[in-house]
Parts: structure tokens; C-alpha cells; sequence
């Protein structure tokens, strides 16, 4: 203290950069925040720590080949990335999956929904402080994860469905599992209700914490729970209903406040109801093909193919290569959104008709996410700053691509 | 039979380490004591960059537990022995990814999980590291995009075998 300088006493604010080594940051992101006292005055996200490039690699990879780079956006949920990527790219030729595969892509969905909720809730509970949470959530998760195993071989970037339908047959043994691991998942969920929902501590901790009204996250452009929480009555999957969203009932939960126990409770409720949905698919499940006959060869040309023809003449050497270019996907764009357990994941593909993107965008939902953390934290502690970061789910390889 | 004997029999149990039968004495090296320490309380630093720090929270977690093999997972790099580069390394981060190493006492050991941190994987891109030893001195390599949490304790252990074999690496001269 002796050292401090005269002016210096003046100040009351003092700025504090969190992360981007910071294990409750969710990632590599870093805030630099202003503090008086112990309350915010401003926060400062700061992104970019993970950008790998994703976008400008896509433009440089065919359509089927883009996939294995969409699950690495948002890791925790790579089949919906997939999914999303595979929709845009159906809606932009025009052709439709055969019945089966969109069941079969929904329920994976919804398994992806629960695995990502379940690491959502195992990592806010854990940097709130309750670390039974985390062992507890990721039992359940290496099940779900030992699902998509034995239905594509990978656990974590899947790469399952494909332009026009998904890659492989669920076998119904497989079915069978999911169907009895639902019924356990359903008494799992009240488990963690009983841990969590009526505890006090926890009500302490996010009750009126980071509270946005319905107004405020719909400018903002909050999506998915976030939304949900404040009473805004958005889900694309009832929206503009894809796959097999108009074949299944199920309720959209929503919340009141729009603080962080609402969230909870939102993301909570909304565990139940991908419960409810992927047994209602697997009681429904058709027979029949998984991949349409339009779908476009896993290795398609991204131009025409090249041709070997006579010279002119002597002086252009003996043979000429000529590249018939030819139109492999119609020449338009397309945007196209689907629910993500984070939010609105859209993408919007540009084709110049080469079997290439000329340009994919992501509109990623933890990126706008990212960009409500100031209006959120506004006077609120230190400490409420790690459960705001937590409750909005944020995954920086999306934000960040 | 006393406890207590004359008769001082020594009885080599392993390679350099003898027990004096019917005492309490051990005589081994410090070399040996000192790596069979080290191998089994590595603590890793809990740092995720990507995809692969969900395999690394999985292989933490409930059913893969890592604390069995004394692995336990410390935030703060002051704590730490071991950092596992667990995901992609862009160059913004890799100062970073530095500075944090630098922060761990010796000795310290790295391991690089995943393809981005061993070679830059997919992403060869303008913004990415290819690899994440080009700025550390890794020291294991964990393979896959992303290694599953087995592999990920295949790693540990094989890091495990590295410091039992190490020799005078303790003391003010290493």
C-alpha cells in the first residue's frame, strides 16, 4: 500500500482481465472487466483466442467434405452442426431426406441436446460450486456418448448425417437401448432437480442474477434457452419445423424473469421434453431407405471432369486438357436455421454453382451470447460474472470459428 | 519370532532397492524414490482450448475416473506439474499457452492431445499453430481428433513411464 501513488488513491475503479486461461471462462475467453469495489461497472469480451479459420477453410473443401469442419464448431453438439450444415445444403439443391433418416436424424438431435445440457449443467454447477453436479451429469453423458459409438463409431465429432439423409442405419437393439435409457433419464433429471432446484445456496446464487427482460433479449438477438427464459415464445423447431419436428408432440418451456435460475430451470425442463421426443421417434420410426437417391457422391468433383483432347496444333503440344465446367449445385444462396441446444445455429452458403461454398457463413448463437455479457453483469458482483458467463452457454469454437 | 533381530539380513527387492529384513529400513536410491513420487501425483493443469478439453473433462470425470492414478486436476499453474495442450492452438493464444507454462514450477512435463496441438490437424490455416511443439518442449503425443479419455490415460501412463526413467533430475542442478 505504500507504494500506491497519491493520484492513484482518486480512482475507485480498478480493471481486472479474466481469462483466457481461466477454467470458469468455458473456454478461451477473455474479459476485461472495470470493477468498483466488488461490483461491475463494464465488461469488455474480448474473442478471437480460437479462431481456426472454419469459414475460409470451407470454401476450399466440397460440400460433404465441409461437414467434418462444421463439428468442429460448437464440439459439445457436432450431430446438430451437422445436421444444420446438411439442411442448408439440401434446401439449397432442393432435394429432401427419405422419412427413416429424418427420424433418425431427430433423435440423434435430441441425444445431442441432452449431452450438451447435461455438460452445460455439470460445468455451471461446478463454477457455482456444486461439484456432485459435475460427476453426476457426466455419467449420464458417457452414455449418451457411448450411443453415438455404436451408431456411427465416433463419440465427440461425429460427421453422421449426410447431404440427403445420414450415413448409417440405427439397428434396433440400438433403438431398444435408447428407448429404456430414456425412461432412466427422465428419474435422472428429477435427481438433479432434488440437488439443485430448491437448494438454497443455489437459489442464492442465481435468483435476479443477469436478469433480461423479454424486450432486451429479443434486441439482443438471444436464442434457444436464453430467449426462452425471458417468456419469448421462439423455437425453430416449432417455428419452421425440420426433419421430423412435425411428426412428434412436444411442449417449448418457457420461463418468466429471464434470470439465471429460470435458464436453469428452462434448460432443465427442456432435458424432459428431448426425452419425450426421441421415444415418441422410436415408437414411430418407419421403415426404409436412410440416404435419398439425389444425395450427392461423398466424393463429388468440385468442377466438371477434365477431358484429354488432340491439339490444334504442334505448337500447344500433342494433347490439350480441357475442364468441362459444369453446373454441379444451382447457383443461388440459401440461409437456414435450426435449433441448437445453444441457440439459433444458421448457415448461410453461397454457391456459384462448383462444388464448392463460395461462401459459408455461421451465425453462431454463443457469439451473440458473448456480446450480451456486458448488459448482464452490468452491477452485479465478481462472483455473479462466472454464473452469468456459465448459465449462457457459451462454446468458443463456434464464437470464435 | 521378536520383532527385533540381530541378525540383519538385507534381501534385494527390485532392482536397486533392498529391504533390511525385520526392520523398517528401505535403501534405495534418491533417483527412484524421487521418480516414484513424481509418477504417481502428476497434476495436470486444468486447461481446455478446444474440442479436446471435453475428452480431457470426460477422462476427469465420473467414469473414467483419473484421480485412481493419482492425476488430479489443479487450476492454477503455480500447482501444477503437468499441462495438457488440449485442443487447437491459434497464434493469438500461443503467448499465452507460453506465459502459462513458464508459471509452472520444474519440473514440468507436456503433453500435446489431440492432432491440432500434435500437428495442426485439419486447420492449416493462417491463424493456427501447426502444433504445439513449436513453442514448448512436448513431451508426449496423444493422437486422434479427439483422442478418446483412454487414450488420453495411455498418455498419463506412458508420461509415467518417462519420469521413472529419469535420472538426476532433482537438486539445484537438475
Amino acid at each position: 500500500m505504500g507504494q500506491l501513488e497519491i493520484e492513484k488513491l482518486d480512482e475507485t475503479t480498478f480493471v481486472l482481465q479474466m481469462g483466457p486461461h481461466h477454467p470458469a471462462t468455458h473456454g478461451v475467453l477473455k474479459l476485461v472487466c472495470e470493477f468498483e469495489g466488488e461490483r461491475v461497472v463494464k465488461i469488455t469480451p474480448e474473442v478471437g483466442f480460437l479462431h481456426r479459420g472454419i469459414e475460409k477453410l470451407a470454401e476450399n473443401k466440397t460440400y460433404p467434405a465441409v461437414m467434418t469442419l462444421t463439428d468442429r464448431l460448437d464440439y459439445i453438439s457436432s450431430m446438430t452442426n451437422n445436421i444444420g450444415f446438411c439442411l442448408a445444403v439440401e434446401r439449397l439443391m432442393g432435394i429432401e431426406p427419405p422419412l427413416r433418416a429424418k427420424f433418425i436424424r431427430t433423435i440423434v438431435a435430441e441425444l445431442t441436446r441432452l449431452s450438451s445440457h447435461l455438460l452445460w449443467l455439470a460445468t455451471h454447477a461446478l463454477d457455482i460450486g456444486a461439484m456432485t453436479m459435475f460427476l453426476y451429469c457426466f455419467r449420464e453423458r458417457e452414455q449418451i456418448l457411448q450411443f453415438f459409438e455404436k451408431i456411427c463409431g465416433a463419440r465427440l465429432t461425429v460427421s453422421y448425417p449426410r447431404i440427403g439423409g445420414v450415413r448409417v442405419d440405427i439397428k434396433e437393439e440400438v433403438l431398444e437401448e435408447i428407448y429404456r435409457f430414456m425412461e432412466l433419464m427422465l428419474k435422472r433429471v428429477d435427481e438433479y432437480e432434488t440437488i439443485l432446484t430448491e437448494n438454497r445456496i443455489w437459489i442464492a446464487r442465481t435468483r435476479n442474477v443477469g436478469v433480461v427482460t423479454a424486450e432486451e433479449a429479443v434486441s439482443m438477438g438471444l436464442t434457444g434457452p436464453a430467449l426462452r427464459a425471458s417468456g419469448v415464445y421462439y423455437d425453430i423447431r416449432k417455428a419452421a419445423p425440420y426433419d421430423a419436428y412435425p411428426y412428434v408432440e412436444f411442449e417449448v418451456p418457457l420461463g418468466e424473469k429471464g434470470d439465471t435460475y429460470d435458464r436453469y430451470l428452462c434448460r432443465v425442463r427442456e432435458m424432459r421434453q428431448s426425452a419425450f421426443i426421441i421415444r415418441q421417434c422410436i415408437e414411430k420410426m418407419p421403415q426404409g431407405e436412410i440416404l435419398s437417391s439425389h444425395a450427392p457422391d461423398i466424393d463429388m468433383a468440385f468442377q466438371g471432369k477434365r477431358k484429354i483432347q488432340p491439339a490444334d496444333s504442334l505448337w500447344g503440344g500433342f494433347i490439350k486438357f480441357t475442364t468441362e465446367k459444369e453446373e454441379i449445385m444451382p447457383k443461388s444462396e440459401v440461409y437456414s436455421a435450426i435449433e441448437a441446444p445453444k441457440g439459433e445455429l444458421g448457415f448461410y452458403i453461397i454457391s456459384d454453382g462448383s462444388g464448392r461454398p463460395y461462401r459459408m457463413r455461421v451465425r453462431a448463437p454463443s457469439f451473440i451470447h458473448i456480446s450480451a455479457i456486458p448488459k448482464l453483469c452490468e452491477g452485479h458482483l465478481l462472483a455473479d460474472v462466472i454464473a452469468i458467463i456459465g448459465t449462457l452457454d457459451i462454446v468458443m469454437g463456434e464464437a470464435d470459428r | 519370532m521378536p520383532y527385533y533381530t540381530d541378525k540383519k539380513e538385507v534381501v534385494e527387492v527390485d532392482e536397486d532397492t533392498k529391504i533390511i529384513k525385520g526392520s523398517n529400513v528401505i535403501i534405495t536410491t534418491l533417483d527412484k524414490v524421487i521418480n516414484w513420487g513424481r509418477s504417481n501425483s502428476l497434476w495436470p493443469l486444468t486447461f481446455g482450448l478446444a474440442c479436446c478439453a471435453i475428452e480431457m473433462m470426460a477422462a476427469g470425470a465420473s467414469h473414467l475416473d483419473l484421480d485412481r492414478f493419482g492425476i488430479l486436476f489443479r487450476a492454477s499453474p503455480r500447482q501444477a506439474d503437468v499441462i495438457i495442450i488440449a485442443g487447437t492452438v491459434t497464434y493469438k493464444m500461443a503467448p499465452i499457452v507460453k506465459r502459462v507454462y513458464d508459471q509452472m514450477p520444474e519440473p514440468k512435463y507436456v503433453v500435446a492431445m489431440g492432432s491440432c496441438a500434435c500437428t495442426g490437424g485439419i486447420f492449416n490455416t493462417y491463424s493456427t499453430v501447426q502444433g504445439a511443439d513449436q513453442f514448448l518442449p512436448v513431451d508426449v503425443y496423444v493422437p486422434g481428433c479427439p483422442p478418446r479419455p483412454e487414450a488420453l490415460m495411455h498418455g498419463l501412463l506412458k508420461l509415467q513411464k518417462k519420469i521413472i526413467g529419469e535420472s538426476g533430475r532433482w537438486g539445484s542442478w537438475k
